[in-house]
C-alpha cells in the first residue's frame, strides 16, 4: 500500500528546535542550508508548548552542524538526531566557551587589525560578554 | 613554558614568591650578577620606551646575561610586513627569553602562542603592562608594608593608561581593598574593568572628578599621565592634558604615610617641589622596577630556585 509523508517528516538527519521566532532564516543563510542538495525545511511561526511560537528547521541528510556557530546565534536551540524515523538523540545548546572567526574583532587598536594569518577568536566572559582574548575588546554585533 | 602576558598570569603566591625575590635582589644585587650567564635577552620594542626597555637590559645585564632587540618598528622586520608569528619563532632561535612592546593590543599574547622562549609583555597598546604592575606592587609592599587593605586612588588617564588597568586587575586579587578612580569623564575607567573585575568580586569604588576632595583617604596616589600617542584627536588631547596636576598645597590633604607612584615619563601632572616629599615613590619605583625585572626573568628561565 502506498503511504504518504509529510513534507516536513524526516527519516535520517537533524531538526534544529526551539529556534526563536524569527531567527530561523538567520540560522539558515548562517549554516549554509542553501548550498545543500538535500531536502531542507524552514517553519516559521510553529506553534510551541514552550515558547508559544517558534522556528524549526529539518535537514534530510547526514551533514556537520556547527554547533558552536548555532549556539552563539540562538542558544535556546535544541538539536535533534534522526535515525529510521526515530530521534536518536537530544542536544540542548548553550553558549559556546569560545568562537573562532565567527565575530570580527573591530577594535582599530586590536592586533587582529594587521596580523595576517590571526583567528579572530572571542571568549565568553562570566557576565555573558564576548570578548577578544587579544584586546579584551567587547564583540560588536 | 611561562609567560607573563597578563598581570594575572602569576596566582598571588607566585606574584609573592617574586616580590621576596625581588626584595632579596634589592638587598644585595651582587649576589645575582652571574645568574644569567650566557642567556640571552631580546628586547622587540615595535614602540619608542626609554625606560622600559632600558629596565629590561639593565635587568638582564645586572643578571650577568647579553642582550639584543630593536627599539622601534622601523628598524625590525615588521616595516618589511614580517607578522608577529614569524618574528617571534625567528627569535626564539636568538634568544632566551625576550621582552616585547608593541603598539597592537594583544601583540605579545600571538608571540606567545607560537615561542619556543618566554615572552614578557612590555606593554601593549592601552591594554596591559604587567611589569610596570610588579613593579607597582613591589613599591607598595615596600612602602606600606603591604598589599591588603588599602585605599588605592588612580588618577589622570583611566582609559588609555594601561598601567592602571592591569594595577587594578591585580590588587583586585587581595583583601580589603578599595579603589577611587579620579578622572575627566573622557578618561573614566573602560567598562569591562568595572564589569568584569571590580563588580564580581564586590570591591568598593567610586568614580569621582575631584582629586582634592579625595586625597584625605588614599593610602596609595597612582598618578598618571595623559597619554598623546593614544589620541586619534589631537583637540581632545589638549582639552585633557592639564586635567590634574598634583602640587604641594594638595599633598597636604593626604595622609603622612601615603604614597605617590607614577609610572613615568611624567610630563606637568606631578609639579617639581612634589619630588622632595618623602611621600613621593615614583623615582623609587623605577629603581624597584629593575629588580622586580630581574626577578621575573630568573623565574621566568627557571633559575630562581
Amino acid at each position: 500500500m502506498k503511504t504518504t509523508r509529510n513534507i516536513d517528516s524526516i527519516e535520517n538527519g537533524i531538526i534544529i528546535d526551539h529556534i526563536q521566532v524569527g531567527n530561523g532564516m538567520k540560522i539558515y543563510n548562517l549554516l549554509h542550508l542553501d548550498a545543500l542538495e538535500c531536502t531542507v525545511v524552514l517553519i516559521r511561526n510553529a506553534r510551541s508548548t514552550r515558547y508559544g511560537r517558534k522556528d524549526v528547521i529539518k535537514i534530510e541528510g547526514d551533514i556537520h552542524l556547527d554547533l558552536e556557530l548555532l549556539g552563539y546565534v540562538d542558544h535556546h536551540v535544541t538539536v535533534c538526531f534522526v535515525k529510521d524515523g526515530e530521534i536518536i538523540e537530544k542536544k540542548k545548546l548553550t553558549l559556546p566557551h569560545r568562537l573562532t572567526n565567527v565575530i570580527r574583532c573591530k577594535n582599530p587598536r586590536c592586533i587582529c587589525t594587521i596580523e595576517e594569518g590571526i583567528d579572530h577568536v572571542f571568549e565568553l566572559t562570566p557576565n555573558k560578554t564576548y570578548r577578544c582574548i587579544y584586546c579584551e575588546n567587547p564583540a560588536k554585533t | 613554558m611561562r609567560h607573563m602576558i597578563d598581570p594575572l598570569d602569576f596566582t598571588t603566591q607566585e606574584v609573592e614568591r617574586l616580590l621576596a625575590l625581588a626584595d632579596d635582589i634589592a638587598a644585595d644585587p651582587s649576589r645575582y650578577r652571574e645568574v644569567c650567564r650566557y642567556k640571552k635577552l631580546a628586547t622587540l620594542f615595535y614602540e619608542p620606551s626609554t625606560r622600559t626597555r632600558l629596565s629590561f637590559e639593565a635587568a638582564m645585564l645586572n643578571l650577568g646575561g647579553s642582550v639584543l632587540g630593536f627599539s622601534s618598528a622601523d628598524s625590525s622586520s615588521a616595516s618589511k610586513g614580517e607578522s608577529i608569528a614569524d618574528t617571534i619563532r625567528v627569535i626564539s632561535c636568538y634568544a632566551d627569553i625576550c621582552a616585547m612592546r608593541h603598539p597592537k593590543e594583544g601583540a605579545p599574547l600571538r608571540a606567545s602562542m607560537y615561542s619556543r622562549i618566554p615572552v614578557i609583555n612590555a606593554g601593549d597598546g592601552g591594554h596591559q603592562h604587567p611589569t610596570q604592575t610588579l613593579t607597582d606592587l613591589m613599591t607598595i609592599r615596600r612602602r606600606l608594608g603591604r598589599l591588603e587593605n588599602l585605599t588605592i586612588g588612580l588618577c589622570g588617564d583611566l582609559k588609555f593608561g594601561r598601567t592602571v588597568h592591569s594595577l587594578i586587575k591585580s590588587l583586585s586579587r587581595y583583601p580589603n581593598i578599595r579603589f577611587i578612580l579620579i578622572s575627566p569623564d573622557e578618561l573614566r575607567v573602560p567598562d569591562y574593568v568595572i564589569r568584569e573585575v571590580l563588580e564580581p568580586k564586590n570591591i568598593p569604588f567610586e568614580e569621582v572628578t575631584s582629586l582634592e576632595d579625595v586625597m584625605p583617604q588614599l593610602d596609595v596616589l597612582y598618578m598618571t599621565r595623559v597619554q598623546k600617542e593614544r589620541f586619534f584627536n589631537e583637540e581632545d588631547y589638549i582639552r585633557l592634558k592639564d586635567s590634574y596636576i598634583l602640587t604641594e598645597d594638595k599633598m597636604k590633604l593626604a595622609k603622612e604615610k601615603m604614597a605617590v607612584l607614577h609610572p613615568l615619563p611624567r610630563v606637568n601632572e606631578i609639579t617639581l617641589p612634589v619630588d622632595n616629599d618623602p611621600r613621593a615613590a615614583y623615582f623609587e619605583q623605577v629603581q624597584n622596577g629593575v629588580y622586580v625585572r630581574m626577578a621575573l626573568i630568573m623565574t621566568l628561565l627557571g633559575l630562581a630556585e
